[in-house]
């Protein structure tokens, strides 16, 4: 496998510009003999097939959903940064860079991240151009707020829906260039393989969710734009169709795929409230800028929030870090509630829960100006739980909710095949052990609009690709193990349905291998595993017919994928004998609790490589050299 | 609780379907319309019936994909909120309650509550866009939009293309939906190059989407889960107006030339 990163040599703010100069063009009239297929309509995947369409390339965008617009982008509630300095803190993109470095607990890539610190400021002014109302003051200039792991005001919004907003710019521009005839869409369908010709990705096979017909696609580069992959705890706050079937199909045909343990837990989610639960929902970032988070001091307090008096209360953020308070970063935030939980000081029912209290900013800022920022949002809380967070304390409770690990990708954002580029949450670039945020946003943005437009015509202008169509042979066979394997789900015909195995693997996932792991825990999900999916291939029911819609055998598919995939995460934890930002080892901290760090032998990027069904993947190792900034323990005191 | 559902089966876009009814048992308060469909799905695994398709994904009440007509009206009872958002505490012990997907020409069925919106994506793009190819915009604080304008623009844009503005309708018109992007963007200087045209072609394509005529009835407001109002389709229409007849001047002043 290569893993050769290509990052330019020369100084850090030189890279990205000299590397401009030096990638291959495709000439104007070139264009568009080349297809370029896009799995994926989310911020990522609209903003490059529309900036490629742009440019001249034939574009077929992939999504599963019934239209790019419902990608889950949409769901991004608080806000994206950008280095712009117009809130005049003293901002720029070295800042911003550090902050993401420092942020990621110092495992990702310095060359990448700078990148995207860069051109963070061009993304902002790309969507205020295609009219995305962000929120503005009274003069007319753009608002900012602050977020979790910055101590500046960096974060552009659009109230709360600013991934609704960002998405809808971007599905615009991409819906413009299907009007004009060179983007052609496919929604509802779903990419099951993806097909290597002589080494190279040449295109994929996807099924019509509506006819469920299995078709090829063949193409002379492949971008998976497929986002993350949260919903291997069942739970998360990802919607319901996220999956990792793309990434994970890409994985099995040879793709590198990074870090798989760097999972993120968000810290301020609704808490679960029954068996039923099918999902759980965020409460924006956002809100810790003025909620403050506090439990009880003393364990099983059972009063009402309003009956504990001041003395008696615990803001423990406040109180462990305070240089960044209630915006200390997620990974920090979470372990903190939970730590709270666990001594028996949670609060709401079964306990699993903290308070995130508005009273002394409604107090100092009045209830209009609450209501202005964050409006959208306590209704949002107050249909799901029937309470008033004007009233009452929030209560809220981590949950899984990104992935910073995805398929490995060079500077270019190629995968380890050529041919196969992979951007926004899919790939595993730029957030290193966690993301801090208002950056995925970013990412997404920068890799879809700014980054891939250049990088993929190097690939192209370079690769000499020979003719294929949809009847050579790698496709063929792509469409059978894609058909057999449905066939074979459909045939099984047992007691048991989808669900109840996803469950079964999400509980294992969230308590071996979420917030916390250890070797013990770690070992006991890895036997697990393989034993729940096993009666799954035995004792699954999936009801209907594969030439039909059939929600059920498309969900099926995607846990069957989870139920593989999990393993691979609880492995790779496994392996990371280190503490690092959201991978957080119980046997590796430091004295008063936050994690350890191993540079000495950790400070890489773990990428695995698929060897074949029931087979362990191998561990390859990328070194991260940090030649611009020193590497330090993260504190946030 | 318990309650009884009367639920619209078909088995696709060929079938006449109809309704079945179920029971679902021990309905807890808490969970949310969605919820109490899985687990009704869940239960008729054990039998010989296929689970009931509904199209959903972020279940927050963001992405527009769910859909239902919940005792007649898109989105069930409860104001602004979306049917993944809307809870069981909403409904009683005992109730009947009937599903059926959006109802509209311009929708057709795929399966059970499944309908095809895809005329929506055509009228975007059609002209729902702001013509801005990356990478060459100006810096964003070059342009300044007067924070209540933006506010409204943002009223507009919070649209989340459900269809149950065209579901809620008696004519089954698209007007609410359309005019939400033609207001949202006729707002902001961004865009103005291509007021006019936008204007002409969306609504072109609307009407050659098989959607009805607007007549002004207002259920589209009142079914809207984003509480878009119908102001936007007066200011719309004004837009429309002015439009064709500039549209018309120009070709009449070229006939003269
Ligand atoms: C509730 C929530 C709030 C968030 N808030 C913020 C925030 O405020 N700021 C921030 O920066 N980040 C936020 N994030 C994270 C951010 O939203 C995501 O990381 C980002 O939007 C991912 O974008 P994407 O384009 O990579 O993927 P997605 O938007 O997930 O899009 C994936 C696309 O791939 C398609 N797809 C997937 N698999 C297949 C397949 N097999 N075949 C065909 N198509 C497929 C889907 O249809 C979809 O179009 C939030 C996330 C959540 C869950
Ligand atoms: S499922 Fe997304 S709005 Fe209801």
């Amino acid at each position: 496998m290569n893993f050769d990163a290509n990052i330019p040599g020369g100084p850090l703010d030189a890279k990205w510009d000299r590397h401009l100069a030096d990638l291959r063009l495709v000439s104007p009239a070139n264009k568009r003999k080349f297809h370029v297929i896009v799995v994926g309509s989310g911020l990522a995947g609209a903003s490059a097939a529309a900036s490629l369409a742009e440019l001249g390339y034939r574009v077929s965008c992939f999504c599963f959903q019934d239209s790019p617009r419902r990608a889950h982008s949409i769901a991004a509630q608080g806000g994206i940064n950008a280095a712009k300095n117009y809130q005049n803190d003293g901002d720029s993109a070295w800042r911003l860079f550090f902050d993401t470095i420092k942020g990621g607990d110092f495992r990702s890539r310095e060359a990448n991240v700078y990148r995207l610190a860069q051109v963070s400021a061009n993304i902002i002014d790309q969507c205020v151009a295609q009219g995305v109302p962000f929120a503005r003051e009274y003069g007319g200039m753009l608002a900012n707020r602050s977020f979790g792991g910055a101590q500046v005001s960096r974060t552009f919004y659009a109230r709360g829906q600013t991934g609704q907003q960002l998405l809808l710019g971007a599905y615009q521009a991409l819906e413009r260039m299907v009007g004009r005839g060179s983007i052609t869409m496919y929604p509802r369908h779903e990419m099951l393989e993806l097909v290597i010709v002589n080494g190279r990705a040449r295109g994929i096979v996807a099924r019509d969710l509506v006819s469920g017909e299995m078709e090829s696609f063949v193409g002379d580069a492949v971008v998976l734009a497929t986002g993350g992959y949260g919903n291997v705890f069942f739970l998360s706050t990802n919607a319901k169709g996220c999956n990792v079937t793309a990434a994970y199909r890409a994985y099995k045909q040879g793709a590198g795929f990074a870090n798989p343990c760097f999972t993120q837990i968000h810290p301020t989610c609704i808490p679960v409230s029954g068996e039923y639960q099918s999902k759980l929902t965020l409460m924006s970032e956002s809100l810790r800028n003025d909620g403050r988070v506090w439990v009880p001091k003393a364990p099983g307090d059972a009063r009402a929030s309003q009956n504990i008096p001041e003395p008696e209360r615990d803001y423990y953020l406040e109180r462990k870090y305070p240089a960044f308070g209630n915006l200390a970063p997620r990974d920090i935030a979470s372990r903190a509630a939970k730590e709270a939980c666990d001594d028996g000081r949670g609060v709401g029912p079964g306990g699993r829960g903290v308070y995130l209290d508005f009273a002394s900013a409604i107090q100092r800022l009045g209830e209009p100006t609450i209501r202005d920022r964050y409006g959208n949002l306590f209704e949002m809380y107050e249909r799901i739980t029937g309470e008033n967070p004007y009233r009452t304390p929030m209560r809220i409770y981590p949950a899984a909710h990104y992935t910073m690990g995805g398929l490995w990708v060079d500077y270019n954002l190629m995968s380890t095949l050529p041919g196969l580029h992979v951007v926004g949450e899919a790939n595993f670039s730029d957030h290193g052990a966690n993301r801090l945020g208002a950056s995925a946003l970013m990412q997404g943005l920068a890799d879809g609009y700014f980054i891939l437009p250049y990088t993929i015509g190097d690939y192209l202008a370079g690769a000499r690709l020979e003719a294929v169509d949809a009847s050579h042979a790698s496709f063929r066979a792509a469409e059978q193990r894609a058909t057999a394997r449905l066939d074979r789900l459909l045939a099984i015909d047992g007691a048991r349905s989808v669900d109840s195995f996803y469950k079964e693997l999400g509980h294992v996932m969230w308590n071996e291998c979420g917030m916390t792991r250890n070797r013990e825990g770690l070992q006991r999900a890895l036997r697990r595993i393989p034993e729940i999916r096993s009666e799954f291939w035995e004792n699954v029911k999936v009801p209907g017919a594969a030439a039909t819609l059939n929600q059920s055998l498309e969900k099926a598919g995607r846990v069957a994928d989870f139920l593989e995939f999990g393993e691979l995460v609880c492995l790779d934890a496994l392996q990371r004998e280190e503490s690092c930002g959201g991978h957080f080892r119980t046997e590796f901290q430091t004295a008063d609790g936050e994690a350890l760090r191993d540079d000495a032998h950790f400070a890489h990027v773990a990428v695995w490589e698929y060897q074949g069904t029931d087979q362990a993947p191998v561990r390859h190792v990328e070194p991260l050299d940090f030649e611009f900034v020193k590497l330090a323990t993260r504190s946030y005191k | 609780m318990r309650l009884t559902l009367k639920v619209w089966r078909q088995a696709g876009p060929a079938d006449r379907g109809g309704f079945r009814t179920y029971q679902a048992h021990d309905v807890s308060e808490h969970m949310s319309f969605l919820e109490m469909l899985d687990v009704v799905n869940e239960d008729l695994l054990a039998t010989a019936e296929e689970p009931i398709a509904f199209d959903h994904d972020c279940r927050e009440g963001i992405c527009g994909t769910c859909a239902l007509m919940i005792n007649g009206m898109p989105h069930g009872p409860k104001h602004a909120t979306t049917t993944c958002q809307l809870h069981m505490r909403s409904f009683h012990d005992g109730d009947t309650i009937t599903i059926e997907p959006w109802r509209a020409r311009a929708f057709p069925v795929l399966r059970d509550l499944v309908v095809d919106r895809s005329s929506f994506d055509r009228i975007i793009s059609a002209g729902g866009f702001v013509t801005a190819p990356t990478g060459s915009a100006q810096d964003a604080n070059a342009i300044l939009v007067p924070k209540d304008q933006s506010d409204l623009a943002m009223d507009a844009a919070a649209c989340i293309g459900c269809g149950a503005c065209v579901a809620a309708c008696p004519n089954g018109s698209a007007m609410l939906f359309t005019a939400a992007k033609v207001v949202h963007l006729a707002l902001l200087p961004q865009g103005q190059p291509e007021r006019s045209r936008r204007v002409l072609a969306m609504v072109h394509q609307m009407d050659a989407e098989a959607f009805g005529g607007c007549t002004l009835f207002g259920e589209c407001e009142a079914a809207c889960p984003k509480e878009i109002t119908i102001e936007n389709i007066m200011r719309m229409n004004r837009d429309l107006m002015r439009a064709t007849l500039r549209d018309r001047g120009d070709r009449e002043a070229e006939a003269l030339a």
